[in-house]
């Protein structure tokens, strides 16, 4: 009995709800899937003499990869949480990689060829300092390696092999700022150096095999210290004093300090302002950088100082690489306009270069950040170097022999914003050869296809046909196709670059390290905020070329002045960028556009003023127009306020600026500071299309959807429970869910989820909200959903009154009216927590639609928004069937088959983004982290258009034969006639 | 003790409500939120308010007037501005302040009145009108010490409220003692091209409804019952089943009939087509028929 009514249940569930899933042989076919690691911040080479090269990186975005030395491809890579930053790697025992992370706290150890975890040890400390890993090589006990590890003002002397804590030495002095930790090879002592009280040099001399602290001297520098200390030998360090003007050469010789002190500008001649040291580890020199010029010093002797090389072209250094007992190599990048010369030099001789070689660079990559060098043996018996280079656009490159030998854009792990803009329509004039070579292969395809589907087909034939469906180059055209499949996904990534990506096979069709977005005078520190759609030609503007626009500022904080970029979104130029004299703190695409199809915007600063772009005097006649009805609102999570806007008048500045606007507050919600606190508002995506307003019931009855452009949907916690889950009871932690209408301010539903916590994830769509939390209560993730529904329109049942033209359905709303509102919620269990949570889209919303969410494992889950529908019962009636409603559970089912990211994982998941295809059945799904993922999704399948699989030629074929036959069978009945006739 | 205390402060109740509204010329309303709620909400509300949900107990302020009462009375004011002027009072809230045996406290029996226009004021809402622009109004975001973080504004579209009176409609939702948000506005609807009108009686009536949180819904919890559950839809499936015969017999009947009668007339046609193919050769017809029984004939 058990058994059957669980075979009913399973039946049941798979007949409702259309299970979205593809075949094995269907992947890659419309998706596709690219692996990143971000801005490398370390580099480690392997120096395995056998097997494959490889090296390791950690990157920005905490992880740590191996990669192929050779192609650059990802042997293995582990991404480790947000919160647990990347210290510092190397490599012990030339088989382990050892990684230091969460601020020093973390020790792992990870097996070179595979990746596999070996150990994890975590250390702790009194304090917090900056945290150092060494791996001396020739360090040992007992055929043990030793690790030195100096994090949170603790010295740890670690094993290599299991991650014991072997012994451990504190500083706890109470302004001790640690700033080198040196192991001077070839003996047993460590010392650790760094400043105390600002003025104070402190040296500690420890003995390495038992952490017994043999000395510590200090002394004090009355013009204090600041910035890095630079390692010039294993006992001398070079430092800068408090104004940066002042260089101080502090050796420690047998635990003796001795210092002297050398005036920059007896150095250089021309220097101005401070400067800084550039952090490199290359014995016997380093480099100091001001503000025009980059100077490399040498260090003669006791302390005496000489310039070796200035500079005024941007420059970096690698550290040192030893190559053989007594010499140390480096390398050394300069930037000459499209060119990057490479120079290899030994340490101990500036002027013979080992190698010098100059690489074409693009444009596009911008500086060089980061240099690693690693050495190799030629086949000449000779050495050769390669560079590994970090450029500013975040993309790594190695080079070898003068040549890019191959690069990563590693830009695209860390994406800011997206949108989307359409292809060049096709052009006429396809050439006839073309033609016939396409028809042969079309041929050859469906020929070889029909004998897939007739299973005739040899597994050679299969593999044929596989690859041939993976490479239709169908899909990776330059062209806009008649179902919308193909477009160009435009994405901004924090390094200010932007990439044009084609959904078809993710290839970068064009990238643009953005000029606004350089560092310069005015801007020093430009950070990319947003993208929009600037013009969007149809219609009438056909022959312009779509552009997005690009918001930007110059720091870090709101009030800082912004910057706006456009670019052609199909050629990646810039087309122009305006420097603003105002902060951006909020933009608003306005649904009004002018004669060109460029979009009218408005951006509010800081001291509440709106600015008009464009700034023509079309725009601003149109924006005139609607002058009254443009409201909007703002969100201070600070203080728990939301205040909604409008304009009021012009400007009243000293400068007369027709295109901007002064400002009023129109209505404000005060949340009690004591009580709740804002964690989440979302509001409907602009450009959703919703089908009707109409949604017919169970007994022929309707409901009419609440439908607004201006709602907001807010989650307010307790401030005790704003922490993590678990901080807080469930008594004094509580979540409250509103719904805002944004232009009268009213709040239209307002429930509260005792005892539970945030973090709270929401997706709003049409006239629904579904928000995601924790239980504390039910220990359990639970998701809510909300729906609003009209009832001053509810009247407009009746038949007659819609023939005789009695209803309201086109009297024009507005919200200042009373809204005559019911809402129905529910809420559910479910297993997962979430990282982002999205909703399908449609070019006209008829498609049913399914909530995509972003799980903890960093995949995409597709989850039918019938789960969701707060009209569940636990026994439907008939008529509620019919209409798909499906019997109450307490949790949502997680169908595996529904995971849209099937097999794969998009590491460090951030965003999911949905585009609607032209097809109405189908949507384009753009999921991003550190890795990026695409495919098309049929939420109600593809009931508008033959599938990919569909066999056109057998279709052909049976239609050649029908008529065949029809014509053999005429011919015989007019012969069997006539024989009757005859008869 | 006790009995007399409930009983003496239920007497106090009771007389407070009878007495009649006294003072201003607005006809106030004396609404409650469970009597005046908005039409449709969910009707899981909590019956009383969680004892967590409410901030620390505020010194009593000089406007209540006793503290050994579990229920006191408040004030707070009510500011209006016209377009982008200053605020002024415009009239005033009373409400009992109820605390609870758990030490929250919340606002009851909510009044209200308005101040009527001064002349000035008068004007100045017809310069409103004539330009449509906005009303607006404020409230403390704290009942008990005013104006507490900052002041709660909404504002309508000053057309929206002039019919016969100027009717206005608060809903104040509360947290507390703290007033969380407003939603002021007309009783009613406010088509959309807002047309010229002007009140015929200078004077306001006014609607106000108090607000609190709502509790969501419990997630449905089953346990044991899954598979029961799931036991009993199996069993509705197959009534149904059986349902659809005893429907749709009369239909179906017929419908077996004709079908049977169809095919018996199919297993005759056969010979009659056999017959009847001849004619249809595009021969002259008077032709056929005269072939047609010939050929039958010398058949058999």
């Amino acid at each position: 009995m058990a058994i059957r009514s669980f075979f009913l249940f399973i039946l049941f569930f798979s007949s409702l709800s259309p299970v979205f899933s593809l075949y094995e042989d269907q992947v890659g076919l419309m998706d596709w899937h690219q692996q990143y690691i971000g801005k490398v911040k370390q580099a480690v080479f392997s120096s395995q003499r056998a097997g494959r090269k490889r090296v390791v990186v950690s990157t920005e975005e905490n992880v740590i990869a191996s990669l192929d030395l050779r192609h650059g491809e990802i042997f293995w890579r582990h991404l480790l949480g947000v919160e647990d930053v990347i210290d510092g790697i190397d490599i012990g025992l030339g088989k382990y990689v050892i990684t230091l992370s969460s601020g020093g706290s973390i020790l792992r150890s990870w097996n070179l060829p595979d990746g596999q975890m070996v150990w994890e040890s975590s250390l702790q400390g009194p304090n917090h300092s900056k945290s150092f890993l060494l791996v001396p090589t020739n360090l040992k006990f007992d055929k043990d390696n030793v690790l030195v590890v100096f994090s949170n003002g603790r010295l740890h002397a670690i094993s290599c092999i299991d991650g014991e804590v072997l012994w451990k030495k504190d500083f706890e002095a109470e302004s001790f700022e640690v700033q080198q930790v040196i192991q001077p090879p070839g003996s047993d002592l460590i010392y650790v150096v760094g400043f105390a009280a600002s003025s104070q040099f402190e040296m500690y001399q420890i003995n390495a095999k038992n952490g017994e602290l043999l000395k510590h001297e200090s002394a004090s520098f009355s013009s204090g210290f600041s910035g890095e200390v630079s390692l010039v030998s294993t006992e001398t360090v070079v430092a800068l004093d408090s104004t940066g003007s002042i260089l101080l050469t502090i050796s420690f010789q047998d635990g003796k300090i001795s210092s002297q002190q050398t005036p920059i500008s007896n150095l250089v001649e021309d220097s101005f302002g401070p400067a800084v040291i550039i952090p490199s580890s290359v014995s016997g020199i380093f480099a100091i950088k001001t503000d025009a010029v980059t100077v490399f010093i040498r260090v003669i002797g006791k302390g005496k100082l000489e310039v070796v090389e200035k500079t005024t072209h941007e420059i970096a250094v690698s550290d040192a690489l030893s190559i053989s007992k007594d010499q140390q190599a480096f390398a050394l990048i300069q930037h000459a306009s499209s060119e990057i010369h490479l120079t290899v030099k030994l340490a101990h001789d500036w002027d013979g270069n080992l190698l010098k070689e100059s690489v074409k660079m693009e444009q596009q990559r911008g500086l060089v950040h980061k240099v690693f060098i690693n050495n190799y043996i030629r086949t000449d018996r000779s050495y050769g170097f390669r560079v590994l280079i970090v450029m500013e656009d975040h993309s790594l490159l190695l080079l070898q022999q003068g040549e890019i030998v191959w690069s990563r854009e590693d830009g695209l792990a860390s994406i800011i914003d997206v949108t989307t803009s359409e292809l060049p329509v096709e052009r006429d004039g396809v050439s006839v050869a073309k033609v016939e070579h396409n028809l042969f292969e079309w041929l050859k395809g469906h020929m070889l296809k029909l004998k897939g589907t007739l299973m005739l087909a040899s597994p050679e034939d299969m593999a044929a046909i596989q690859s041939m469906r993976l490479k239709s180059s169908e899909k990776s055209k330059m062209t806009r196709d008649h179902n919308g499949f193909r477009k160009l996904l435009i994405v901004l990534t924090r390094a200010g670059k932007l990439f044009a990506l084609h959904t078809g096979d993710g290839r970068i069709v064009w990238s643009h390290l953005l000029r606004s977005l350089h560092k310069s005078e005015a801007c020093q520190s430009p950070v990319g905020l947003n993208l929009y759609q600037w013009q969007v030609p149809h219609h009438h503007a056909m022959d312009e070329n779509p552009s997005v626009l690009v918001v930007s500022r110059c720091g870090p904080s709101s009030d800082t002045p912004g910057v706006l970029s456009f670019v052609d979104t199909y050629t990646g130029k810039e087309l122009s960028s305006l420097s603003l004299d105002h902060a951006v703190v909020q933009v608003i695409p306005l649904p009004y556009t002018d004669s060109t199809e460029q979009r009218l915007h408005l951006l509010i600063d800081a001291d509440k003023h709106a600015h008009l772009y464009p700034k023509t005097s079309e725009a601003l006649s149109i924006f005139k127009r609607e002058f009254s009805n443009i409201y909007w609102y703002s969100v201070e999570d600070q203080n728990g306020i939301i205040k909604g806007h409008a304009l009021q008048c012009k400007c009243t500045g000293e400068v007369a600026d027709e295109f901007c606007f002064d400002t009023r507050d129109l209505w404000s919600v005060v949340f009690p500071s004591e009580s709740e606190k804002i964690i989440a508002t979302v509001t409907r995506k602009l450009n959703e299309v919703v089908h009707t307003q109409a949604k017919v019931v169970a007994d022929q009855d309707v409901m009419y959807k609440y439908i607004s452009r201006n709602l907001l949907f807010v989650a307010t916690v307790a401030p005790k429970g704003s922490g993590e889950i678990g901080s807080v009871t469930p008594e004094e932690s509580w979540l409250v869910a509103y719904l805002i209408d944004t232009v009268t301010g009213r709040i239209l539903h307002r429930v509260t989820h005792h005892g539970s916590q945030g973090p709270v994830h929401a997706v709003f769509s049409e006239n629904w909200v579904v928000y995601h939390y924790f239980n504390l209560r039910a220990h359990r993730y639970e998701m809510s959903v909300f729906e609003i529904y009209d009832q001053s329109r509810a009247d407009n049942k009746d038949v007659w009154k819609l023939v005789l033209g009695k209803h309201n359905l086109t009297s024009p709303i507005s919200l200042f009216s009373r809204p005559e509102v019911i809402t129905k919620s529910q809420s559910y269990f479910f297993t997962h927590s979430l990282k982002a949570i999205a909703v399908t889209s449609t070019a006209k919303g008829i498609t049913s639609k399914q909530l995509l969410l972003g799980t903890i494992g960093d995949q995409v889950l597709a989850l039918d928004k019938r789960f969701l529908d707060p009209r569940r019962t636990v026994n439907p009636t008939q008529a509620e069937k019919e209409e798909g409603i499906i019997p109450l559970t307490d949790s949502l089912p997680i169908i595996p088959q529904s995971y849209v990211t099937h097999a794969l994982r998009v590491e460090g998941l951030r965003g999911i983004i949905t585009v609607p295809a032209k097809l109405e059945s189908t949507v384009l799904v753009f999921a991003h982290g550190v890795d990026l993922f695409f495919t098309q999704l049929a939420p109600s399948r593809t009931y508008d258009s033959l599938t990919e699989d569909f066999s056109y030629a057998l279709l052909l074929i049976t239609i050649m034969a029908l008529v065949a036959a029809i014509f053999v069978t005429w011919r015989l009945s007019e012969r069997k006639e006539l024989q009757e006739k005859w008869r | 003790m006790k009995w007399v205390k409930v009983i003496v402060s239920f007497i106090l109740t009771l007389s407070f409500l009878s007495f009649p509204s006294c003072g201003f010329e607005s006809d106030e309303l004396l609404v409650d939120d469970e009597e005046f709620g908005l039409e449709g909400a969910p009707q899981h509300r909590s019956p009383e308010p969680i004892p967590t949900r409410s901030p620390p107990v505020t010194s009593p302020t000089r406007k209540r007037h006793s503290d050994l009462d579990s229920d006191s009375k408040i004030h707070f004011s009510l500011d209006h501005a016209f377009g982008d002027s200053d605020f002024s009072p415009a009239g005033t809230f009373s409400a009992r302040l109820k605390t609870w045996s758990h030490g929250g406290q919340t606002l009851t029996k909510l009044r209200f009145s308005r101040n009527s226009f001064s002349d000035v004021e008068k004007e100045k809402f017809k310069n409103l009108l004539e330009s449509d622009d906005f009303y607006r109004i404020r409230l403390p975001s704290n009942v008990l010490s005013p104006p507490g973080r900052d002041f709660i504004i909404s504002s309508v579209k000053a057309r929206c409220l002039p019919r016969e009176s100027l009717d206005e409609h608060f809903v104040i939702h509360m947290e507390g003692v703290n007033v969380l948000a407003v939603n002021y506005g007309s009783p009613g609807s406010c088509p959309y091209p807002r047309n010229l009108k002007l009140p015929a009686k200078w004077s306001f009536s006014s609607h106000t409804v108090l607000k609190n949180s709502e509790q969501a819904p419990r997630a449905p919890v089953f346990t044991e019952e899954i598979l029961g559950g799931e036991n009993a839809e199996g069993e509705v499936v197959q009534p149904a089943e059986r349902s659809f015969w005893a429907k749709y017999w009369m239909y179906l009947i017929p419908l077996g009939l004709i079908v049977m009668n169809a095919i018996t007339q199919a297993m005759n046609m056969p010979e009659d087509q056999a017959t009847g193919q001849v004619p249809a050769q595009g021969q002259p017809s008077a032709g056929a028929v005269q072939r047609g029984p010939s050929s039958a004939v010398r058949r058999r």
